[in-house]
């Protein structure tokens, strides 16, 4: 079975691609990306700001599993509703430089969709260290977002 | 000094990369590899060595031959060092369409 999430980094390049097939329609899909308490559950991150339109300009605040704050922030370029989102992201008061991305919304079918987001970095060293923080960080973070999510109680 | 050799940069090079493809079939000699290639022998030589270096080949005394192999633990490392990453966007996206499921019963 092909997986759900492909992420695909060729060596030697500077960008990532990450697609992904949902059993969802792709207005759906992309309401996830628009609306902040959505955002906030999915991406498990606090919404401080989030204007969905062109130099719109977004910001999350995420606490980590020891507590501190870390701030994601970056401004939109392009808004196409269930199209297309293009927007900088940049990790504040870190040494990392602002990355540009590529977010495509595709309908497959009246139920299903398609993402895929490329994001480009300023050179290979860039991405290849970011592509290795979760690798880096052990599997600590999924392992603290996992059980997050089984100690979370059930329903609504 | 000694400057560490990064795997990944080991890698990015097109030439590196031919060579590994190259032995994962068969271990060579030197020799045998450089002649699969239009750059000197030395060239051939250094990208040896930093493939070596960063244990993506092992080497192998066979005689008077030195022969080059493919380290495939090495090779699985690389494979699985974006697994976490991947994982960790997998798991995001997993969440994003559980809720939205959801939400889409509730509407």
């Amino acid at each position: 079975m092909e997986r759900k999430t492909q992420v695909h980094a060729e060596a030697g390049k500077q960008e990532i691609l990450i697609t992904r097939t949902f059993e969802l329609p792709v207005e759906l899909l992309f309401k996830a990306y628009i609306e902040p308490e959505i955002v906030e559950q999915w991406m498990n991150t606090k919404v401080l700001k989030l204007e969905n339109k062109r130099q719109g300009g977004y910001q999350f605040e995420t606490t980590d599993p020891m507590g501190n704050k870390h701030l994601f922030s970056g401004v939109v370029h392009e808004l196409v509703p269930n199209h297309k989102i293009t927007r900088t992201f940049e990790m504040e008061n870190t040494p990392f430089p602002v990355q540009l991305e590529f977010l495509e919304f595709e309908a497959l079918t009246e139920q299903t969709s398609k993402l895929q987001m490329q994001m480009v970095f300023k050179s290979v060293t860039v991405r290849d260290q970011l592509l290795k923080m979760p690798f880096a960080q052990g599997i600590n973070m999924a392992h603290n977002r996992l059980e997050k999510i089984f100690t979370e109680p059930n329903g609504n | 000094m000694q400057l560490r050799r990064d795997v990944f940069q080991a890698i990015a090079d097109p030439t590196r990369r031919a060579i590994l493809l190259l032995v994962a079939s068969q271990a060579m000699t030197a020799g045998a590899i450089a002649s699969n290639f239009d750059s000197a022998r030395p060239t051939v030589s250094k990208h040896l060595q930093i493939l070596t270096e960063c244990e993506l080949l092992n080497q192998e005394q066979q005689g008077r031959e030195i022969y080059y192999q493919l380290n495939p633990q090495k090779m699985k490392e690389i494979a699985d060092f974006i697994e976490p990453f991947r994982m960790l966007w997998d798991d995001r996206f997993n969440k994003l369409e559980s809720i939205m499921k959801s939400h889409q019963l509730k509407k």
